[in-house]
């Protein structure tokens, strides 16, 4: 199934399929943001906005905007644990 | 002679690089700013072996060469630029062993740049509640350098630092990798054209947006030969180089590096889930709030009491033990009170960043960015704005001071422009004087008059910060990071060295960066109320002698005086009579004899301080605005005192005690109240202080700039004159037009 990191679940699991082209900032892709990695909604701020993802190792926030941006593929565990 | 090695410390943030700094340096560092910006300079001087001496700068975290802020600039110029004089003999590169992989990245980079560097793998003391793994030896012959794995938990591998650094000279220059595969024709073309310069330091010189080495950025431009790629696609090229660094760097962690996954995971995740908890979360952090504010409004007060009082007591010393003279009155009114009024912010500073240090050390504070980032957005602000916001209700002063955990420029600078809004301790006087006075005593829903008034000032105050932040974010021109990525570190116990030396390090810069120009002010504001020019002031003793005795006191101290002698002379003839004392009348009349001439003692040298005041240079500067404060309602003695308490808002009440030449008592206000209710315009023959002069006064108070110490704070934070020169304007003005407004609406 694909979607962005924003339709994820928390505790769901995904592989990164693409980004949009220049769309994210570089220190994204060097915390980790990189196609082929996996990322997992960690937890979502009170106000649904922003997201705690893990991504590679790295624990982060984004906006919910910019995880609009990062293509995924749910991966199957995540979806038979859900 | 000794030779001193220059050693660039660089690192991703979190992975504890201010640490091994601080187990480098010791306490022989110095933070400074970087020559016209804001962005703070550590450096520090460690003596290595063989009387060699390193020169160690720790340079703004950074996650790759890629900068985004101002911050990773500087870091980047230093790196590329060989003529800096911080351009490092050595580059230390400190990661995070948990996060190794991410860390590395940056280290690549810096090898790329052919500079000698150290990779310092810190934490390791975690590595086996992780689960990790590490094989060292293959790890160094991979990366082509020298490896100490340190842990500055339990100070060890410091050591092993120290002797890399000794022989930074055996250590290889080679890079890691050769980023001329993402591109190689435009990496070729960019080889014939600067066949001097090297390719990383060149592609990094293109690609970075950012107005460092402006001549080699321009010689770049002039040769027409060279075409320089769009943006976007230059952005493409980064995203290969980061992806081909990655590449290289799983590829060599693969065999190097194991990690046991099941090993604690569940710790973080238990702890994120209640501090990012939708109720628990904000509960959480309201009373860490709670705890700050209590601390610094609550607990500072006796320390503050302390240093007030041996402030007074050392004056009082100067004044009885030195030989009367202008020397003496500079010494004990104008630089000693000067000092004290510094060192009294002391136990304030030092209890917020004790907080502030605590809240950054445990890695919770980006669970606060997390929390507040929705709720802050629209202003401008980030989740890091609420700490120093609300800390202002306290004090504006260490407020601006905690505005450095703010990486992003525009939203530090618009705290530090908006916090001084926020109702300090200092209005706290003002206020309850005023309010006493012209708001009515009565009740609505329950609510004293007087109560809700306080109330609605704090709110006030909270209202034009948020309302100015806004303006700012709309009006600020500054090209800052417009993106949000926060790293959400891993929890850790604070080390409490680290503590500590923040607490030092920032109650060291205010006393001494913010202190100068505290200290200069005070004594400029002293020099002019304490001295005049006229006949008048030269004699203002003699004169106010001789007018009290042909007019005897002014009429409110003779009330006042005899009020006080009839209490006295009832309470003594009570006692008399109840045989408390067995005394007769001649001793009785004795008594208030005593008490008449103490009284008449203290109101005739509160007549001649006030007349001192009235001919100071001060009181002809009161004189002269009284034409501009005039249709904000307040005469020149209240132009007076809005003058002097530009030092700090609470000189307010006493400066009017003195020019109404009646007793200042913090602890007891009730004679200056009674006296200012008294005061009378001789003009329109109303009390001065009536409900619009008094709501003009509380507006005033509320939002003008008067406070010389957050001033002088500003200016060390932004490190420029323009930042608190504006805040001073824009408040000041803004605080006249609403009294104005005011005082025309309500009289």
């Amino acid at each position: 199934m694909d979607g962005t990191v924003a339709h994820l679940k928390r505790g769901q699991k995904a592989i990164i399929k693409e980004i949009a082209d220049g769309a994210l900032p570089i220190k994204l892709l060097e915390l980790g943001c990189l196609p082929g990695n996996s990322v997992e909604l960690v937890q979502v701020a009170p106000l649904n906005d922003p997201i705690y993802i893990n991504v590679n190792g790295s624990h982060i926030a984004i906006r919910r905007a910019m995880a609009a941006l990062i293509q995924v593929t749910l991966t199957e565990e995540a979806q038979t644990e859900q | 002679m000794s030779k001193q090695i220059n050693v660039a410390l660089i690192g991703n943030p979190n992975t504890g690089k201010t640490s091994v700094f601080n187990q480098l340096t010791g306490l022989k560092q110095k933070v400074g700013n970087y020559p016209g910006i804001t962005v703070e300079k550590k450096e520090g001087v460690c003596k290595l072996d063989r009387g060699v001496k390193a020169h160690i700068l720790d340079l703004p975290g950074t996650y790759s060469l890629n900068t985004t802020s101002l911050d990773e600039s500087v870091a980047v110029e230093i790196l590329l630029n060989k003529k800096d004089k911080n351009h490092p003999d050595v580059a230390v590169v400190v990661c995070d062993v948990e996060n190794l992989k991410r860390n590395l990245l940056l280290f690549t980079q810096i090898k790329d740049l052919r500079i000698p560097t150290i990779l310092v793998i810190n934490m390791a003391d975690r590595m086996s509640r992780s689960g990790i793994s590490l094989d060292i030896p293959l790890l160094e012959e991979k990366l082509d350098t020298k490896i100490a794995l340190v842990s500055t938990r339990n100070a060890t591998g410091i050591d092993r630092l120290k002797e890399l650094i000794i022989g930074y000279q055996t250590l290889s220059a080679n890079p890691n990798i050769d980023p001329s595969v993402i591109a190689p024709d435009y990496f070729k073309k960019l080889e014939e054209t600067f066949p001097e310069q090297e390719r990383y330091k060149l592609w990094l010189v293109i690609t970075q947006d950012v107005n460092f080495m402006p001549i080699e950025k321009q010689l770049i431009k002039d040769r027409s030969s060279f075409a320089t790629k769009s943006k976007s696609e230059l952005k493409r090229l980064q995203q290969k180089e980061t992806i081909l660094r990655y590449q290289f760097i799983n590829g060599l962690l693969k065999e190097t590096y194991r990690v046991d996954r099941n090993a604690a995971k569940g710790f973080r995740a238990g702890l994120d889930k209640v501090f990012t908890h939708k109720i628990f979360g904000y509960l959480i952090f309201f009373l860490i709030l709670l705890a700050i504010f209590q601390a610094i409004y609550g607990w500072s007060k006796y320390p503050q009491g302390i240093i007030e009082d041996f402030f007074a007591m050392a004056s009082e010393w100067v004044k009885t033990t030195l030989p009367p003279g202008v020397f003496t009155e500079l010494l004990a009114e104008g630089i000693l009170s000067g000092i004290g009024g510094i060192v009294v912010f002391v136990p304030q500073i030092a209890f917020l960043f004790l907080f502030i240090a605590l809240l950054e050390e445990t890695g919770y504070m980006s669970r606060v960015v997390f929390l507040m980032d929705k709720l802050m957005r629209p202003f401008g602000l980030s989740g890091k704005s609420v700490v120093p916001l609300i800390s202002g209700t306290a004090c504006a002063i260490p407020a601006v001071m905690a505005t450095r955990t703010i990486e992003n420029w525009k939203e530090r600078l618009i705290t530090i422009l908006v916090t001084p809004f926020t109702t300090c301790s200092a209005r706290l006087p003002v206020y309850l004087i005023i309010v006493a006075l012209v708001i009515p005593e009565g009740r609505f829903l329950g609510l004293s008059y007087q109560a809700l008034t306080l109330m609605l000032l704090y709110l006030l105050g909270f209202g034009a910060a948020i309302v100015s932040a806004m303006l700012l974010n709309k009006v600020l021109k500054i090209k800052s990071r417009s993106f949000f990525v926060i790293e959400m570190p891993g929890y850790k116990a604070p080390l409490l060295k680290n503590v500590a030396y923040t607490v030092w390090e920032k109650t060291k810069s205010f006393v001494v960066g913010a202190g100068k120009i505290i200290l200069a002010i005070a004594i400029i504001l002293w020099f002019l109320g304490s001295n005049g020019f006229s006949d008048d002031f030269e004699n203002a003793e003699n004169i106010v002698r001789k007018r009290i005795a042909t007019n005897g006191l002014s009429e409110f101290n003779a009330l006042a005086m005899a009020d006080s002698l009839a209490v006295y002379k009832k309470a003594l003839k009570d006692s008399v009579q109840k045989k408390v004392y067995r005394i007769g009348d001649t001793a009785i009349s004795d008594s208030l004899k005593l008490r008449t001439n103490e009284l008449t003692r203290q109101a005739t040298n509160q007549e001649i301080a006030s007349y001192r005041l009235e001919n100071s240079y001060m009181g002809h500067l009161g004189k002269v605005i009284a034409p501009v404060v005039r249709p904000l309602g307040y005469d020149w003695k209240i132009g007076i005192a809005v003058l002097t308490s530009f030092a700090a808002r609470e000189v307010f009440v006493g400066t009017l005690a003195t020019i109404y030449s009646v007793g200042s008592d913090e602890e007891n206000t009730d004679t200056i109240t009674q006296r200012m209710g008294a005061e009378i315009d001789p003009i329109t023959k109303k009390p001065v202080f009536n409900l619009a002069s008094g709501i003009s006064l509380l507006l005033f108070y509320a939002f003008a700039m008067q406070c010389m110490s957050t001033l002088a704070v500003v200016k060390r934070e932004t490190n420029s004159w323009k930042w608190p020169a504006l805040q001073l304007v824009f408040m000041s003005v803004f605080a006249y037009l609403v009294a104005l407004a005011a005082y025309q609406l309500l009289s």
